[in-house]
């Protein structure tokens, strides 16, 4: 038995990333452990059964709640990619949520006011929103590239003018206003669920799930396959010997800052071209593109990656809802998440901690790559 | 017999390689003790260990006779040992001050005493003369002031026993001569020394004993004055070395390189760093700048490159203007260019080792297909090139820069610009950090970049290659070319002499 642990980490120890996905999980094994803690001190008769049903959760009921897992995690996958795309190459997006909420609006207006496309209707507001979410995307990195301004500071300042901007588009293009909110967008407008419907009966999925994993796989082989996301990267790790080689810097980091909006927006129109799905004019930042910060450093900003933890979102959200059947708020569901994101940030941590136990069972050294350097 | 450090019996295995072997050293109060051996023999990686970077695997190590455990940095801090290293470890944007009182700030009422920190530091650069300004910044002052920062810093923590990891590779001949005193006079004081250098005259000058590690395991341990350079070469490549060149004659052809009446301005300020430079690189010779650090050489370079941007002149390489052209362009005009910094321009650190080879044409039909890379190709390549220009690593073309030996990324870089094969290559000390074997072989390598009818234009500070790998000398000082010279009529001191500025002569 020690053996076959002793081998089995050993082989761990010869694969590259094995310490950081192991990292990953240990994150998430630790946030688990301390929302178990909040709920035995919150509610302790529960906690136990309350926990398992977050464990549990989609299993309990079926196909049509694996359906709303995807469903939940759809537009996490997208922002959790942007965020990961711009690590990747030597960005923070922090301004996800802006460019996600920009989408969200074309989508919702295309939505409503275009039906004369039929059925390209969906399609083009997802292409729409997907181009201003880019353009909203590039500002900051036009700011970066020319103006030497820190894409943190003012993607956060855009996520505030993208959420009073959209209020106010909303109030005067698309307002319902019994409700405050939007209008319901066109029934041609709604994202199709194709073949999905009767695979998870009676869930929300619709094929948005696709289009997210389709985004994934782009990514993955843009960045991991091709001349482009070579120069990215190189750009990314080491921006003075990106320059040395003659890359051009600035555009680089345009093209980044574009390409991750861009993906933020379509997650934008996929979460928002769906029925029963409003714009509210609260002023309230929405709050997927933080979610995606998360997302990303959890699936260690790797397409792949992000896929899985953004479905394990899903996931926990879902056993969240199920929570309310226990004496319990779904917010624990929100501290675990936020748990989470500790540990994962504090990943390179956890990977010296996970290395060091390997190296104690096997006597292996490993290399511990820091990954980009975001500055 | 006091020893004050005693390594025994060290092993330390990297994924793919045993880096040290069984290794046994052993350290003596007051001496200055060399550690000699090949690029990746793991001379690093032993110092490592004492400093508590790495784990040994097996082995233990005793400080003044007592079994310690050293785990990590402060631990060995805490036993008064330090360490400059190969690579500076220095905060690019913090100034020099704040680098060296970085983790070990002294506060007074929880603020820190920065004033009389800033004090100490320069009361101690003057002591060592080693002449920083405390304030300037990291990302402002050359490569040869940053490391003396991390010799300040050791001294700032008074450390007992101290690890320099090849402190000369870019100092210059003076600032060696100095440090050399410097370190006699830190042993007089009670101090003791491991100094890694591949320079053998330095540890003919300074060392009492010399530790010899070959692959990995400790060849020996010799007293430097009962032994020859000649036999700490061949103990250490474990055959024989040749010290003096092959080189025939130069038979210089036409103008590759023009460059007329050159003026750069430093990077932030208006200072000119170059000034109304003249010259011409021909085929089929070396022409190399020689002059003390920070004359502007680096700047000369940049600008020829297009790293930097000029205020006035022109370059011309094959009757083509590149001063408007962008970095890529003038590089695929027929530029090759071994950079200053091999950390900092040369590499990708966190990029494996092919893909650091592709560095300069990954985007060229050679390595991929409609934007996709051709992972063949780019394996294919880094096979043949760690096959000719001998690129040691644990793990091969996948082995991370990162993980590499200094000397061995030096020869990645190496490789990969003479490999493109360009009319020009610029080479800014290529042998820094070089042990005698490769150095040697990168010397033909050049000579016979030179015969194939390529211009070589090389930037040393080291006086021995400025005399025998170049066929013509250029002198900078402040900023101006000042003297053209010939490297057969004339010898170091005079060299010297226009390298301080004092004698001036003309340049055609
Ligand atoms: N962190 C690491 N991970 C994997 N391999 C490593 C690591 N550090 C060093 N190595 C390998 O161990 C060997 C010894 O490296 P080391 O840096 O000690 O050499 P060195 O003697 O200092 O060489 P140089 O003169 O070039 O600096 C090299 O083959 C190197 O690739
Ligand atoms: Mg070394």
């Amino acid at each position: 038995m020690k053996n076959l642990w002793k081998n089995t980490l050993t082989l761990i120890a010869k694969r590259s990333n094995s310490i950081q996905v192991l990292s990953s999980l240990l994150a998430i094994v630790f946030g688990l452990l301390f929302g178990l803690i909040v709920m035995l001190i919150v509610n302790p008769a529960d906690a136990f059964p309350g926990f398992f049903t977050i464990l549990t959760g989609p299993f309990q009921a079926g196909m049509r709640s694996f359906g709303n897992m995807f469903y939940r995690a759809t537009p996490i996958i997208f922002t959790g990619l942007s965020v990961a795309f711009a690590f990747r190459t030597g960005l923070f997006n922090i301004g996800a949520t802006g460019q996600f909420t920009i989408g969200a609006f074309i989508a919702v207006y295309i939505g409503v006011h275009w039906g004369f496309l039929g059925p390209f209707h969906w399609a083009v507001a997802i292409f729409f929103a997907l181009v201003g979410g880019g353009l909203w995307g590039a500002l900051p990195g036009l700011l970066k590239a020319f103006r030497n301004v820190h894409e943190v500071v003012s993607s956060i300042m855009l996520n505030y003018v993208a959420m009073y901007l959209m209020i106010l588009l909303v109030r005067r293009t698309v307002f319902f206003g019994d409700h405050a909110r939007s209008l319901a967008i066109q029934d041609s407008a709604e994202l199709p669920k194709w073949f999905l419907g009767s695979i998870f009966p009676g869930s929300s999925i619709n094929i948005g799930i696709f289009i997210a994993i389709l985004f994934v796989a782009v990514i993955h082989i843009v960045l991991n396959k091709t001349t482009f996301g070579y120069e990215l990267q190189s750009v990314g790790f080491n921006k003075d010997a990106a320059k040395y080689a003659g890359m051009n810097e600035k555009r680089n980091i345009v093209l980044s800052m574009l390409i991750a909006g861009a993906i933020a927006g379509a997650g934008g129109a996929t979460f928002f071209l769906v029925g029963g799905r409003y714009l509210h004019v609260n002023a309230v930042l929405m709050p997927q593109g933080f979610t995606g910060i998360a997302v990303a450093l959890l699936g260690l900003s790797a397409p792949i990656g992000v896929l899985l933890a953004g479905i394990f979102y899903g996931f926990l959200e879902l056993g969240g809802l199920f929570l309310q059947g226990f004496d319990f708020t779904s917010e624990i569901i929100d501290i675990i998440i936020a748990v989470i994101i500790y540990f994962s940030a504090l990943s390179l941590f956890l990977q010296k901690f996970v290395a060091s136990y390997i190296k104690k069972v096997t006597e292996t050294d490993i290399e511990i790559s820091e990954g980009a350097d975001i500055k | 017999m006091d020893y004050v450090i005693e390594m025994i019996d060290i092993t330390k295995e990297f994924p793919g390689i045993k880096a040290n072997d069984c290794v046994n050293f052993k350290l003596k109060k007051q001496e200055i003790h060399a550690l000699l051996g090949e690029n990746g023999a793991g001379k690093s990686t032993l110092m490592s260990v004492l400093f508590g970077l790495y784990q040994a695997d097996e082995g233990h190590i005793r400080v003044n006779g007592n079994d310690v455990h050293i785990r990590n940095p402060n631990d060995a801090n805490d036993l008064n040992i330090g360490m400059v290293h190969q690579h500076f470890k220095l905060v690019h944007n913090f100034t020099v001050t704040e680098n060296i009182i970085l983790g070990s700030e002294d506060t007074k009422y929880g603020l820190l005493t920065y004033k009389e920190a800033r004090e100490k530091i320069k009361e101690l650069s003057e002591r060592y003369k080693l002449r920083v300004n405390p304030d300037a910044k990291i990302e402002d002052i050359s490569v040869g002031q940053q490391q003396r920062v991390e010799i300040l810093k050791m001294l700032y923590r008074q450390a007992e026993i101290l690890i320099f990891d090849e402190p000369t590779a870019s100092l210059t001949p003076q600032e060696i001569e100095e440090l050399m005193k410097i370190l006699k006079g830190l042993t007089k004081e009670g101090k003791s020394i491991v100094l890694i250098t591949h320079k053998l005259n330095e540890i003919r000058e300074v060392a009492d004993r010399c530790t010899i590690l070959r692959k990995g395991k400790s060849i020996s341990t010799v007293e430097v004055k009962g032994t020859t350079n000649e036999e700490l070469a061949e103990m250490m490549v474990g055959r024989k070395v040749v010290f003096e060149l092959e080189k025939t004659k130069a038979k210089p052809k036409e103008t590759v390189l023009q460059v007329s009446n050159l003026t750069i301005k430093e990077k932030e300020g208006n200072k000119e760093v170059v000034r109304n430079v003249n010259f011409k690189a021909r085929r089929g010779e070396i022409l190399c700048i020689a002059g003390i650090e920070g004359n502007g050489q680096t700047e000369l370079i940049y600008g020829l490159v297009g790293m930097l941007p000029i205020k006035e002149g022109s370059i011309l390489l094959n009757d083509k203007e590149l001063s408007t052209l962008s970095i890529r362009k003038r590089s695929l005009s027929g530029v090759s260019h071994i950079p200053e910094d091999r950390q900092r321009h040369g590499l990708v650190l966190d990029f494996t080792l092919e893909n650091n080879l592709i560095l300069q044409n990954y985007f060229t039909s050679k390595y991929h297909h409609r934007g996709f890379l051709k992972f063949d190709t780019i394996r294919d390549n880094a096979e043949k090139m760690i096959d000719r220009f001998d690129i040691r690593s644990s793990r091969g073309p996948v082995s991370l820069a990162r993980s590499m030996s200094g000397g061995n990324q030096q020869k990645l870089i190496l490789g990969r610009e003479i490999d493109r094969n360009n009319d020009l290559l610029i080479a800014v000390q290529p042998t820094r950090g070089l042990d005698v074997g490769a150095i040697e072989f990168i010397h033909q390598q050049l000579i016979d970049q030179r015969d194939q009818g390529k211009a070589v234009l090389l930037v040393s500070l080291e006086l021995d290659e400025v005399m025998n790998l170049s066929d013509r000398i250029l002198v900078m000082y402040e900023g101006e070319l000042v003297g053209e010279l010939d490297p057969s009529k004339i010898d170091e001191k005079e060299l010297g002499l226009y390298m301080a500025g004092s004698k001036r002569g003309e340049v055609s």
